[in-house]
């Protein structure tokens, strides 16, 4: 992986920049030959979308999130970024949810291999993530570890990831249904970006204070039109992510892990599945969930093959399945191995939590169950009487 | 359930190992989901719905192996499966596996002929812990195809007689028909220093063996409860009963190994599908120590 240093030599630390800045930072992006991705306004919400400008970014919008509820709406001041996390994350970008991994024409009784698309690193797109909130960014910190050098190594993701560049924006106003300040993974951004964008107190949507992550985000940010920060500029830095830590409407419960595994057997887990459609939204939004199927192809006559690695989700009774019937048929369990996993198992899988707080999983939840709310009810100590 | 006593000062004291873990994630290769060809050089109808393999590969070195590892065998354009190695560990030459013909791919792969190509990825998991239980008695207790994961474990063990205690196979099947690895059970239960018990769930005319379930062959066999390690493998159910019926008799449950079975796609720890609680089967599995998972097995529906 790139070298990620917190202060490149002889480079401003910090900076701030406005519009003008933005601007140029859009602009050295895309003429640097990357596809610049961003939030941006699709079909009434903020998703992940391609950039050409910065009139391509969402202005004064904002949004209201609630349990199973997501609505645009205009903000007071006209800046930029004043939404909550986007409906989607970065995750379909850096791991799509449908990739060819091997492919291969029959010869003689074998097979020859042929290169898919993704082999090819020079086809492969050079992406910059613009406008990574905290949550996201331990996202991707959290996939490196499954799926990047620190874990199983899929070297498409890998080969993505590390030529990515990332531009963080932390935030100013959480969004309804996020709980990041409990799960320690916001609102500032930790480390693996190039570069942190703070939003300033006093003019949270155009005024931001600059920090360069690595050698790459050091260089961008000698290119962009800025003024040195000064200590009002870092107090003001800091004031904006105090009020966003204490605006937070929600929070998971920091014995959530033990309170899980202490509570395999309790009655909620079918009190729970009675409102859980078991449809899999919450996976498919969460930016963590990695699980994926392996489905191989074949053209009709037989001759080429495929296989294809497509997302999936432990909510399908079919995840599970053994000969003669899968391991997980009841919606108590399939809910219970998606909660125990982000909170819990992943502990023990990967060295950290796989829940990052974004609060998807409540916002798209057709019935609005809600993640924290769920392992509250449960008690701290064992249930008394299993289910 | 009883576990090992802490202080006794006899074998059974020692520390039981964790299974090892015999693929290191750093010298995992890009090419992770790419299948290896491997030519069929025999196939063998063991019973009714079993076939045997036996594979080698277009080129390149044979496939070395421990005793309980698995591979996914892939049949070109039509899937992959995860097969236990059934062959001998001393004889890597030939990559030898058991399959059960239960649906589309075991199925399709029936019709495989010599000379036929199938694809290998692995060996994966972690291996029966053959090494570790030198010096021991050891019950092997086979449920149904299950006894193919076991062979290997069971040819080693045999092939280093010496290195052991008493040495106890017990083997369950559906029906007489269906026992599986005939020639070899005749075999192992001919040598002296091993003790061979069968026993089917349904007999039928000319059946003079046992009828019942396999934990019923656990009470009368040959071998010490307080110093034995127990090998286990089969369907999740017998799992559940034969560790009850070895940790009745007195076997701990740190002393009982059992080799689970979870949906795979990918073996290598990233398609999640083989979760059971915190372990990847395919990486920290198949073969558990027992105690290590007795609360988790447990738990219905986990
Ligand atoms: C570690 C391990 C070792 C195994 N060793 C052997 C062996 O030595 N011999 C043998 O005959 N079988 C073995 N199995 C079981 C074998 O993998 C399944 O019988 C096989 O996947 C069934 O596939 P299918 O497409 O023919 O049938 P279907 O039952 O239709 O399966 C469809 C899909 O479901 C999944 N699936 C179904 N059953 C199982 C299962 N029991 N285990 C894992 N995935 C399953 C697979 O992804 C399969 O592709 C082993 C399984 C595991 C996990
Ligand atoms: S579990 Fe929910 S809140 Fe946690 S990271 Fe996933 S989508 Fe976000
Ligand atoms: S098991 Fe479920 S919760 Fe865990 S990563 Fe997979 S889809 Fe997400
Ligand atoms: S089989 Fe994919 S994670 Fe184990």
């Amino acid at each position: 992986m790139r070298t990620h240093t917190s202060q490149a030599a002889d480079r401003p630390a910090a900076a701030v920049i406005g519009d003008d800045g933005l601007d140029a930072l859009i602009r050295a992006l895309t003429e640097a030959g990357r596809r610049v991705l961003a939030p941006t306004e699709h079909a009434g919400a903020i998703t992940i979308g391609d950039i050409n400008g910065l009139a391509d970014l969402p202005r004064g919008r904002g949004d209201v999130q609630a349990p199973g509820r997501y609505r645009l709406t205009e903000t007071e001041d006209a800046g930029w970024f004043a939404h909550g996390p986007t409906a989607e994350g970065w995750k379909r970008f850096l791991y799509p949810p449908e990739e060819c991994v091997w492919r291969a024409e029959a010869k003689g009784a074998s097979w020859r291999e042929e290169p898919t698309t993704t082999d090819d690193a020079d086809s492969a797109d050079t992406l910059a993530l613009l406008g990574v909130r905290a949550c996201d960014l331990a996202a991707v910190a959290v996939l490196d570890r499954v799926l990047g050098p620190e874990g199983a190594a899929d070297p498409r993701y890998r080969a993505r990831r590390e030529r990515a560049v990332i531009v963080a924006v932390d935030c100013a106003r959480p969004g309804g249904t996020c709980f990041c300040a409990s799960m320690g993974t916001g609102p500032g951004a930790g480390d693996r970006y190039d570069l942190r964008l703070t939003p300033l107190a006093d003019d949270p949507g155009s005024r931001f204070l600059v920090r360069a992550g690595s050698a790459a985000g050091a260089d961008l940010l000698a290119r962009l039109p800025a003024r040195p920060a000064d200590d009002a500029a870092l107090a003001a830095a800091e004031a904006t992510l105090n009020a966003a830590g204490q605006a937070m409407g929600r929070a998971m419960p920091a014995d959530a892990e033990a309170r899980l595994k202490r509570n395999l057997e309790h009655p909620r887990w079918n009190e729970t599945a009675e409102r859980c459609l078991t449809c899999g939204n919450c996976t498919s939004v969460c930016p963590t969930c990695f699980c994926s199927e392996v489905e191989d192809r074949s053209s009709l006559d037989g001759r080429r093959a495929e296989r294809w690695r497509l997302w999936d989700s432990c909510f399908s009774v079919r995840f599970s399945y053994l000969h003669g019937g899968s391991v997980r048929e009841s919606g108590a369990a399939r809910y219970r191995q998606w909660i125990t996993h982000k909170l819990a198992w992943w502990h023990d899988q990967f060295g950290t939590s796989g829940c990052v707080g974004c609060g998807r999983c409540i916002t798209w939840c057709p019935v609005g169950i809600d993640i924290t709310e769920e392992v509250a009810a449960l008690p701290a100590t064992a249930a008394a009487v299993p289910a | 359930m009883r576990m090992a006593p802490a202080d006794a000062a006899t074998a059974a004291a020692r520390p039981m190992p964790e299974p090892r873990q015999e693929t290191a994630p750093a010298a995992r290769t890009p090419d992770l989901m790419a299948p290896r060809p491997f030519t069929v050089e025999r196939v063998t109808r063991d019973v009714s719905d079993t076939f045997t393999l036996e594979l080698r590969p277009l080129e390149g070195p044979p496939l070395a192996f421990q005793p309980g590892q698995f591979t996914m065998l892939y049949l070109f354009g039509v899937g992959e499966v995860a097969i236990s190695v059934s062959g001998d560990p001393d004889r890597p030459e030939r990559l030898v596996q058991t399959i059960r013909a239960v649906g589309p791919v075991t199925r399709a792969m029936t019709a495989l002929k010599p000379g036929a190509v199938v694809g290998v990825r692995g060996p994966f998991g972690r291996p029966w812990p053959c090494a570790e239980i030198e010096g021991r008695d050891v019950v092997v207790v086979a449920g149904g195809v299950g006894l193919a994961p076991l062979r290997p474990a069971i040819l080693h063990v045999l092939a280093r007689r010496g290195q052991y205690g008493k040495v106890a196979l017990l083997c369950g099947a559906r029906t007489p028909k269906d026992i599986l690895f005939r020639r070899d059970l005749r075999r192992w239960g001919g040598r002296l220093d091993t003790s061979v018990a069968v026993t089917v769930d349904r007999a039928s005319a000319g059946w003079h063996g046992q009828v019942g379930v396999v934990t019923k062959l656990i009470g009368h066999a040959p071998f010490d409860p307080e110093e034995a390690a127990a090998l286990v493998c089969g369907p999740e159910i017998m799992i559940r009963y034969t560790v009850q019926a070895l940790n009745d008799r007195g076997v701990s449950l740190d002393r009982i190994y059992v080799s689970m079975e979870r949906n795979m796609k990918c073996a290598v720890g990233f398609c999640g599908h083989c979760q059971f609680g915190g372990s990847f089967v395919c990486r920290d599995g198949p073969v558990f120590r027992f105690d290590r998972i007795a609360d988790r097995f447990a738990v219905r529906e986990l």
